[in-house]
């Protein structure tokens, strides 16, 4: 499945940059796109797993930046 | 401007004027009398005020593990300069720092704002009728084959036929193109276009989902997923710079002093200066903010380019690669040339008309388009059509000839051969040689001018594809001004003609291949830039398209190649102005003759002055 969520409180491409790249590393994921310009994530990841895998990539992004939220 | 915004600009206001106090009482000498360790406690206020937030940040940051983070970068960089007592400058570096912060947030939020005002297409309802009354409803909930009321004035809100109404259709927002669409019943419209005078029943074809207005701006807004191997180099380099600068600071910091008696303050304050330019920001939002700009600028022309990575190629496009029928042609067939041998030409084109009166053949056809008028058919008589030579006929009683050379030939005409490409034919009348037509597929409009203009921006190589017979291949290669063609091409040998075509590419150049994406998706895809042509709402060609022209206009190509050319230069010049800054800086940071000043400047100045170039792309194309 492939969703796409909007993220709030991204403020530097930078680090946009450093979430797609540890995100895209959490196992299952299949691929990841940070748009820093749209302000957006596009995931893709299995089904049964995928809810698993947005709160490890919330994680991800609280790590980079933190106070930077995956809406949903 | 967000609240989060105006606030951090109070924040800078209140320590700007703060900041301009001291600085002048510095100067004046009024702090020279006191003891530093209360001097300090004047810029310690401001600077908690404006840094207690980056304060926060790298706090929790650190909390989570991360340790090259901008903030706590410039939070040692400022406590270090404090220690080493130079407290104005400090607090300079962090109110900068904030300044360069809110102005990129600034920045990016504005061409944000200008790419999306530029795609408000989205139409916001559509209208149904029930009991003779309109309502409103979301376009989201219209079922497939649902008949909605398009009323003037409103935004086609779903795509379908009109089954009732005519009007005229201002497409600008999707193609570009100025002059209003002419519907009638039976027409396909498509969303996101605006409905002229007249009220319109549509059938609808597609739910919103697929519509495509909704497919376009999921187009756009994808676009920057894609990206171009420039940025994906920035983001490596990104990767490996903040580690290396802050390296090179601890090394500066420490190694001098302890090993060649250096002084401590002075090499820790060059170390400052390091972690003061330790963050790529500059390169790292000028480079994406570039490309979306150059996207932008390219969907307002009613060209969507799928991704970074598409305008990047373009711009190093130097073969292009064009499908003749339909892509420079209109693959329509018509009377391009009438040659009496006496008399005038409408007498021929009358006499041909009545000739072929009754034949279906799609040559007759265009010869009785290009006659204009119905022709008085009862002075025919005896009509008998011979597959493939012609048509003997009795056209006021005398028997007359029309079609190729063998059937004069067959008939002992003489006649004078026609050289020109097409299909020529001959027409005699009693024995007698009236003259003969040319037809042919004719060529769009502005397709001999978009080769001309792709050829003046460096395109070295112009090649045609085709199933057409050579020679008629050659001529219309010709009249265009396409270099090279393979004709009597089948459809799967296009695929190998680009195969070769992309083998004998060599460097950086890169092939383009413009077709009108109806049978030639493996083309498409094959070519390092497919670009489809003339594909409103053909979801085919938009799905295999790296770039889609909305209309049939050819001149768009070398426009949009002049946008990507633009766009990669401005996104270059960013990169190059951004490291030669920071390397000399760094440079004259280590030799001790810089000072924070010129970190600040090399650190902020130059995101500002990348963000400021990067934002002229959103402008490219306007001015053309």
């Amino acid at each position: 499945m492939t969703k796409k969520f909007k993220m709030q409180d991204l403020d530097c491409a930078n680090c946009a940059a450093k979430m797609e790249m540890l995100i895209k590393k959490i196992p299952g994921v299949e691929d990841a796109s940070m748009n820093f310009m749209m302000q957006k994530l596009t995931l893709t990841a299995p089904d049964d797993r995928f809810e698993e895998i947005v709160r490890e990539a919330q994680k991800v992004c609280t790590k980079v930046d933190d106070g930077c939220l995956i809406l949903r | 401007m967000t609240k989060k915004q105006k606030k951090t600009l109070v924040r800078i206001l209140i320590t700007g004027a703060v900041f301009a106090v001291l600085f002048v009482l510095e100067h004046a000498g009024a702090f020279a009398s006191l003891p530093p360790l209360l001097t300090v406690w004047f810029y310690l206020a401001p600077y908690l005020l404006i840094s207690y937030d980056v304060i926060l940040k790298a706090v929790k940051n650190i909390s989570h593990g991360t340790v090259f983070d901008e903030n706590l970068l410039m939070l040692v960089a400022t406590v270090a300069a404090f220690a080493v007592g130079e407290f104005s400058e400090a607090l300079a570096v962090m109110l900068f720092y904030q300044v360069g912060e809110l102005f990129q947030s600034y920045a990016v939020g504005k061409s944000r704002r200008s790419i999306t005002d530029m795609l408000d297409i989205v139409p916001e309802y559509a209208n149904i009728e029930a009991d003779g009354q309109l309502t409103q409803v979301d376009p989201d909930e219209v079922a497939v084959g649902t008949e909605i009321v398009v009323l003037p004035g409103e935004r086609i809100p779903l795509d379908g036929v009109v089954t009732d109404g005519s009007s005229f259709l201002d497409t600008k927002a999707l193609t570009g193109e100025p002059v209003p669409r002419s519907v009638n019943a039976g027409d396909e419209i498509v969303s996101g276009c605006v409905n002229g005078a007249g009220t319109l029943r549509v059938r609808t074809t597609k739910a919103f989902e697929n519509s495509t207005v909704t497919r376009i701006l999921e187009l756009v807004e994808n676009a920057g997923n894609r990206k171009a191997k420039v940025e994906n180099f920035i983001t490596r380099f990104a990767r490996v710079y903040t580690p290396f600068v802050t390296c090179c600071a601890l090394l500066l910091a420490v190694i001098p002093p302890l090993f060649f008696g250096g002084a401590w303050t002075d090499w820790l304050r060059r170390a400052c200066i390091f972690l003061v330019i330790s963050c790529p920001c500059a390169l790292v939002i000028s480079v994406p903010l570039g490309f979306f700009g150059g996207i932008g600028a390219s969907s307002r022309l009613g060209v969507l380019v799928k991704g970074s990575n598409f305008l990047e190629a373009l711009s190093q496009t130097d073969t292009l690669v064009f499908d003749k029928t339909g892509t420079l042609t209109k693959g329509e067939f018509r009377v391009t040339a009438v040659c009496p041998e006496s008399g005038s030409e409408a007498e021929l084109l009358e006499f041909a008309a009545l000739g072929e009166g009754f034949s279906t053949h799609p040559i007759a056809h265009s010869i009785r388009e290009a006659y204009g008028k119905p022709a008085d058919l009862s002075r025919v008589a005896d009509v008998e059509e011979q597959p493939g030579l012609g048509i003997r006929a009795k056209i006021d009683g005398k028997p007359a000839l029309l079609g190729s050379g063998r059937l004069l030939d067959a008939e002992n005409v003489a006649y004078l051969e026609n050289p020109a490409a097409g299909t020529v034919v001959y027409l005699a009348a009693e024995g007698r040689f009236l003259g003969s037509l040319v037809i042919s597929d004719t060529a769009k409009p502005g397709a001999k001018e978009a080769v001309a203009l792709a050829k003046r921006l460096g395109v070295s190589r112009t090649v045609m594809l085709t199933g057409d017979r050579r020679r008629a291949a050659e001529a219309a290669a010709r009249e265009l001004g396409v270099d090279e063609v393979r004709a009597e091409l089948l459809p799967a040998g296009k695929v190998e003609a680009v195969e070769s075509l992309l083998q004998a590419e060599t460097g950086r150049g890169k092939l383009a291949y413009v077709g009108d994406g109806i049978n030639d998706a493996p083309v498409l895809a094959r070519a390092d830039v497919g670009v489809a042509m003339g594909s409103m709402g053909s979801d085919a060609a938009i799905e295999a398209a790296d770039i889609v022209i909305l209309d049939d206009d050819l001149r768009k190509i070398p426009a949009t190649v002049r946008i990507a050319r633009r766009t990669m230069g401005i996104v270059r010049a960013n990169i190059v102005l951004a490291l030669a800054v920071k390397a000399l800086v760094m440079v004259l940071g280590a030799l001790g003759l810089a000072n924070m000043w010129m970190a600040v400047f090399a650190d902020v100045g130059v995101a500002i002055l990348a963000i400021l170039n990067s934002m002229r792309t959103l402008r490219l194309g306007k001015t053309e």
